[in-house]
């Protein structure tokens, strides 16, 4: 099983990659929207956008998914970014993953954005990414992980 | 002028950390070149022709005379002893060392600045009326809501990688020295009768390839939901924006295609679901914000005597009289005038200023201004708070210094990029053609009788200098490997913005002076009475200009 980031540390990813192919999805398969939409059991289920898919789909039934992936094909489309936020604010709890080519000096703005699980590239050193999610200790915005922006706590 | 406190400088000091890393990693080789690329440019730094180029930030063009010497003393240690101020009221290094950029970015730390989205596809510097605070014709000091865009809009996790470039311009005065119509999103701040600020708020005016004017997207925003209409804007930008060409990347596209109605209701949406959540301002925040642009401790003087003072000066010596008469402004306080150090001296880089004339310039702000300095769009600096009696020694050493060329506002105060010299993304260079209209135009009478012009020139599409809205602009074009320059007309920045029309066929560079001086002698035969060159052009078009350039071009 691949190595990735989860909540800080390095762990086995347990879920399997999206497979556009797959008619009828493995358990712990992660699914393509089109696969999402169609699958009538929404819970526990895993379901990855793609740049252009913003989350709308998933809004009424945050409660009931398990992973959100939120696929990154070049790390210069920022779009992810925005649909993380939207996720969180709408209330979902459950995974929020990077997954694609995004690269660990965009970590600690995937983690504000309420990322909480990054599958990096093959190449990527993951202990010394690690040191990127906490590229700073202070912020002027509100974020995922601090709901006050700086101007209601200084 | 805003002041950090420790959690601005916490932020700063781990923004030079984290680029200090990424420098180290791209040169051992770690980190790839592509992946660096948007990384650096967050920070201001490009790789340019000869050497890189670091842009340095200075928000909503503030300066203080630390700062200045700071600036001085980092050209002369990292760079060639001279620095140039950008269109966006930034400070531009052109020959700095990429391994000492962490070094320069920690020096400019200790003095509470730094280049943090002076390019890259992020929100860049907001930038605002050179004359906040004291000019006659503001409504509210616009510099509260700079600052408080300024924070948020920085290091913001959610917009680091846009479609494109997003530039923000807030403006408080009847007229509009920020050109709000031309920026991503313009903010108009205004009072309403009752006496509550809210704000206009204008998208997707833009310059660059396709220049076109902002719409209004909202008419009137209550003050406290500035942020959250901002942040909505942004979202649907970054979700809707186009990033398949970035020639259409920009948010114009996006609102042109999507239609202003259909755009506006977009944003509405997404407001809806942050507004009145945290990020809404707080009164607190606001006052906070307020309490650091205080005016400064005005003497009390006796203007009636300052005035004849000043009268008398003048009479004397008509040449401080004509700077005074160019180159100074009504003060909106009584027995004070707004100073403008003009950096368009013939025969230098418009914008270009040198170490020592940097450091002038602070010594004469901490004795004469408050310590305080602005930069402007259109490329000078400006001492805001001169007290009428020392308008002759500020004049005196100014003069002395090459800093008091009387043009504010004529033909020879012109903006200018670069161009060729400097930027890789030039098509041509343009600071030879400004130098040879300087040289042309250097009569100064002659400047004079033309009345106000704004001459703009950029050496490619992408509009640094700002020619589509010059009266007269310039843009330097590449045909078959040779440089050529395009004239366009009637451009214009303010409320009544317009957008240049293109006279016909490119020039060569050396034709440059003749065809501008014809264009002016059309002008001068044309106009009426109290005419500007702009009103003339906006009453005859451009078809008489277009007939006799080209006469006899058949």
């Amino acid at each position: 099983m691949p190595a990735m980031i989860r909540n800080g540390e390095i762990v086995e990813d347990r879920w399997l990659a999206v497979n556009t192919e797959a008619s009828s999805p493995a358990p712990q398969q992660i699914l393509t929207l089109d696969q999402w939409q169609a699958t009538a059991e929404k819970s526990g289920t895993a379901v990855q956008l793609e740049p252009g898919q913003p989350p709308t789909p998933l809004f009424d039934h945050l409660d009931s998914i398990s992973l959100v992936a939120i696929n990154f094909p070049l790390f210069t489309d920022g779009r992810g970014f925005s649909y993380a936020r939207e996720l969180c604010e709408r209330g979902f709890k459950g995974e929020l993953r990077a997954v694609g080519y995004f690269i660990r000096d965009q970590l600690h703005y995937l983690r504000r954005c309420g990322f909480t699980a990054f599958a990096l590239t093959e190449e990527t050193d993951l202990s010394a990414a690690l040191g990127s999610l906490g590229d700073f200790t202070e912020h002027y915005q509100a974020s995922a992980d601090q709901c006050l922006p700086l101007f209601r706590r200084r | 002028m805003y002041v950090y406190d420790k959690y601005d400088q916490q932020i700063i000091d781990e923004r030079v950390n984290q680029f200090r890393d990424q420098t180290r990693r791209f040169i051992n080789g770690s980190l790839p070149e592509a992946e660096f690329l948007p990384l650096r440019l967050q920070n201001g730094l490009y790789v340019q022709r000869l050497a890189p180029m670091l842009r340095i930030a200075v928000p909503y063009g503030l300066l203080n005379s630390t700062q200045l010497r700071k600036l001085a003393d980092i050209t002369r240690r990292f760079d060639k002893g001279y620095a140039h101020i950008s269109t966006r009221q930034n400070i531009q290094l052109n020959w700095p060392q990429l391994e000492e950029v962490p070094d320069i970015l920690a020096e400019l730390a200790t003095v509470q600045m730094h280049a943090i989205q002076t390019s890259g596809n992020c929100i860049r510097n907001t930038t605002t009326d050179q004359y906040a605070g004291v000019a006659i014709d503001e409504l509210t000091d616009p510099r509260p809501y700079c600052e408080i865009i300024r924070q948020w809009s920085t290091l913001h996790p959610e917009f680091a990688f846009l479609p494109r470039k997003f530039k923000i311009a807030v403006c408080a005065s009847t007229g509009d020295r920020a050109a709000l119509y031309n920026h991503d999103v313009g903010v108009e701040v205004r009072v309403s009768d009752q006496g509550a600020i809210g704000f206009r708020v204008l998208a997707g005016g833009g310059l660059g390839r396709t220049p076109m004017i902002g719409a209004v997207i909202c008419e009137w925003l209550d003050e406290p939901h500035l942020l959250t209409y901002l942040e909505a804007i942004l979202r649907v930008y970054n979700q809707r924006g186009r990033r398949d060409n970035k020639y259409k990347a920009r948010i114009k596209i996006l609102v042109k295609a999507m239609g202003v109605d259909a755009f506006r209701e977009a944003v509405a949406q997404e407001w809806r679901a942050i507004k009145d959540g945290l990020n809404t301002l707080t009164n607190a925040e606001i006052e906070r914000a307020k309490s650091f642009f205080n005016p400064p401790q005005y003497l009390d003087v006796d203007t009636a005597s300052a005035q004849s003072a000043l009268r008398e000066q003048c009479r004397n010596n008509p040449t401080f009289s004509n700077w005074v008469a160019r180159n100074t402004l009504d003060h909106k306080v009584d027995g004070y005038q707004i100073v403008n150090i003009s950096l368009k001296a013939t025969g230098y880089a418009p914008g270009d200023i040198t170490d020592a004339q940097i450091e002038l310039v602070a010594d004469l702000a901490d004795r004469y201004a408050f310590g305080e300095v602005r930069s402007t769009h259109e490329q000078n600096l400006v001492l805001a708070d001169v007290h009428q009696p020392d308008l002759y020694p500020v004049w005196q050493a100014l003069q002395a210094a090459g800093l008091a060329t009387p043009n504010i506002g004529y033909l020879s105060d012109l903006i200018c990029c670069p161009g060729g010299d400097y930027c890789s993304l030039a098509n041509a260079k343009s600071l030879p053609v400004a130098e040879a209209i300087q040289a042309r135009f250097s009569d100064l009478d002659y400047l004079y009788d033309l009345g106000p012009i704004d001459l703009n020139i950029s050496g490619c599409m992408n509009a640094c200098g700002h020619h589509h809205i010059g009266h007269i602009g310039i843009l330097g074009v590449d045909k078959k490997g040779q440089e050529f320059y395009q004239v366009c007309l009637g451009g214009n920045q303010g409320k009544d913005a317009s957008i240049g029309k293109i006279l016909g066929p490119s020039f060569s560079q050396q034709d440059i002076p003749d065809i501008i001086e014809q264009i002016l002698s059309i002008y001068l035969q044309l106009r009426r009475p109290e005419e500007s060159f702009l009103d003339t052009y906006r009453r005859v078009g451009i078809d008489p200009f277009k007939e006799r350039v080209y006469a006899g071009d058949d």
